[in-house]
């Protein structure tokens, strides 16, 4: 078998003739990774994933699943994945066997196999005590679980994950990724995610790539992406807030400085080495700083020096991204 | 350890994991199943009983009629009287009227709606009714499904995109089928005159007229939802359609009796062939030529539409 699982050439999603949702992307995922599609919501990582899983025909390009065409092999497709979709599909009025027995069915798994599988499932994702209540009953985080358990019942090649932590608290958020790293240990299986949460990639992923407006701006391992930024980031503020971007400039090991919202944001290698200097160099010129933050790159930074604009940012303006969000859901619908 | 998935779904497996699931639903539910037995109860019960029609007619509803005393001319009588009239005491005629009435009745049931009275007729087309309710619903809980999320997840398994669409067919049929003889039954309690050429194989008859009809309704239903993702749209729809369909039919009354417009909607509307086929296997005797055409009727409408749905399935469950 290749080494690449996934592997998608000018992938393309056109909705209503104007709308497009993923832009020509290409990527591959090799095997036994953890490959996570990161961006704000509504930057095609739902599409994406959709087609990957054969629910969407892209409206030009291909992909492939373990050398399966999505489009014209999607039986073949259906047969070797396995999905976790974003929303809790699991049929509330069943209980939680019932519903992963209902699963194996849909994969033709004999009877007695499937309750063997359904037990062990239970098991690892901790809901063998709740099997026999109704899945209405369950938290958000045990739901999950389920959700977990049930794409996994036909033992896939492939784990398909669409923001798996959605709407979870922190704490169920991090028991959550347990799981995950788990099964990836276990199975050996890859696994393809989509997530806007940055933590989220940073700590679950091998590689990652940014999307953004339907356009993958990047792709690398989140060590390497932050790495490729050029060291750490010092912010400070100083005091009557006049113009030092060229003392700052001058002072060794500092890359670049951006002045932002009467801040500046200082990129240096060595970051603990170099703040001591610049402090210096600007009492030096009568300055005095009076607000000092000195962070190791995450991978917001990385998402800034590609898009232009943080992912927190881009957070916070909910009400253009719901309304977008909406609009994505309706077309996909 | 992940070895590949081996198991291939039949067609058949994925049907009945799906129907499976659709009953399971339906039984963890006794409220949502009284009340759809409920239901035509107390249309049977209110309805039925209360449109007493063949009794309209009868002596008792004529017998205050106070007739007066007749005058007739004497030689209307007898020729040879040619002047003075003859009294005949309205006491006398009263009795007379009351037999005649007493037979208008039933004769004009009989003629009219087959039966002597309106409770067996209207009884049997409540399963027609029933039968309207559930493929309706079957269409409006794809709706759901998509809303909530699992026709995403069922469409990512490999199980056939048919098995979808046929799983929910097939459920509306069972549950009709069930509810149909919950309701046979309590209509006999009620008072439902069973005609004399009824035995076992004709419940077998009314079963298959059931299962056509579903066939072919749960496919309209199913092919009018498929790109509804809204269940608002779907209840709108069924609202809007389910007093035509149930009226311009011969549920509750004959077709012969209808201004011609509304015949010609009757003669096409397939509730009819089925309120016919059963009304043919239960309260009439049987005519063997008209339960022929009814099942004609309903055969082809199940296959028309059943290929439609599952066609637009093919075509809107992948896009």
């Amino acid at each position: 078998m290749s080494e690449e699982i996934i592997k998608a050439e000018g992938l393309t999603k056109v909705f209503n003739k104007h709308l497009t949702a993923v832009d020509h992307v290409n990527f591959s995922v090799n095997h036994g990774e953890v490959f996570g599609f990161l961006g704000p919501n509504g930057a095609g990582k739902t599409t994406t994933i959709n087609m990957l899983i054969t629910l969407l025909k892209p409206t030009e390009g291909t992909a492939s699943v373990l050398g399966f065409d999505i489009a014209k092999q999607h039986d073949d497709v259906r047969n070797v994945i396995g999905v976790v979709p974003q929303e809790y599909t699991a049929d509330e009025d069943l209980t939680g066997l019932e519903n992963i027995l209902l699963c194996a069915d849909l994969y033709g798994i004999p009877r007695q196999i499937a309750k063997e599988r359904a037990a062990d499932l239970l098991k690892l994702v901790e809901l063998t005590d709740f099997k026999d209540k109704k899945v209405q009953t369950f938290s958000g985080g045990m739901r999950r679980r389920l959700e977990l358990a049930c794409g996994l019942i036909n033992r896939p090649k492939v784990l398909f994950l669409d923001e798996p932590t959605l709407g979870l608290d922190v704490q169920t958020r991090t028991a959550t990724w347990d799981y995950i790293r788990k099964l990836k240990k276990e199975f050996g299986m890859t696994l393809f995610m989509t997530t806007h949460y940055l933590e989220e990639a940073d700590s679950l992923c091998d590689r990652v790539a940014i999307i953004d407006h339907g356009k993958i701006v990047v792709v690398g391992k989140p060590e390497e992406l932050k790495h490729s930024l050029g060291g750490d980031i010092i912010t400070l503020s100083i005091k009557d807030d006049p113009d030092v971007t060229e003392v700052i400039r001058s002072v060794e090991n500092v890359k670049d400085v951006k002045k932002e919202n009467g801040s500046y944001r200082i990129k240096a290698e060595y970051g603990e080495v170099t703040a001591p200097f610049v402090i210096e160099a600007l009492r030096r010129k009568g300055y005095s700083v009076t607000k000092l933050m000195l962070t190791e790159p995450t991978l917001n930074e990385v998402y800034l020096e590609y898009t232009g604009k943080s992912m927190r940012d881009t957070e916070e303006s909910r009400e253009a991204f719901r309304a977008q969000r909406m609009t994505m859901r309706r077309a996909r619908a | 350890m992940s070895n590949f998935n081996e198991h291939h779904p039949s067609k058949l497996h994925g049907i009945w994991a799906l129907t499976k699931r659709e009953l399971k639903k339906w039984l963890k539910e006794p409220i949502i199943l009284l009340m759809a037995i409920l239901q035509p109860v107390l249309w049977m019960g209110l309805f039925g009983k209360a449109m007493n029609i063949g009794n309209m007619f009868s002596s008792s509803n004529f017998g205050n009629i106070n007739i007066p005393n007749l005058i007739l001319p004497g030689y209307a009588v007898v020729p040879q009287y040619t002047s003075g009239n003859v009294t005949v005491p309205g006491a006398v005629l009263s009795p007379l009227f009351q037999n005649m009435f007493a037979n208008i009745g039933p004769t004009a049931m009989q003629g009219i709606f087959g039966v002597k009275d309106y409770f067996s007729y209207m009884a049997v087309g409540m399963i027609s009714f029933i039968v309207m309710f559930t493929t309706m619903f079957s269409g409006m809980s794809i709706v759901w499904d998509r809303r909530l999320g699992f026709l995403n997840k069922v469409l990512s398994t490999p199980v056939s995109r048919g098995a979808i669409i046929f799983s929910k067919v097939l459920n509306a049929s069972l549950r009709s089928m069930f509810q149909a003889t919950i309701i046979l039954i309590l209509a006999v309690i009620f008072g439902l005159q069973v005609s004399s050429t009824f035995s076992v194989i004709n419940i077998l008859g009314i079963y298959a007229a059931i299962f056509l009809l579903c066939l072919g309704l749960s496919s309209v239903f199913l092919a009018l939802a498929l790109r509804s993702t809204k269940w608002e749209t779907q209840m709108a729809i069924v609202n809007l359609i389910n007093l035509p369909l149930m009226f311009a039919s011969n549920t509750f009354f004959p077709i012969s009796q209808m201004p011609d417009w509304i015949q010609a909607i009757a003669r096409v509307n397939p509730i009819s062939y089925l309120t016919d086929a059963n009304r043919q296997l239960t309260v009439l005797p049987l005519d063997a030529s008209s339960l022929m055409v009814d099942f004609a009727f309903l055969g082809v409408f199940a296959v028309v539409f059943s290929v439609i749905g599952i066609t637009l399935s093919w075509r809107y469950l992948t896009k």
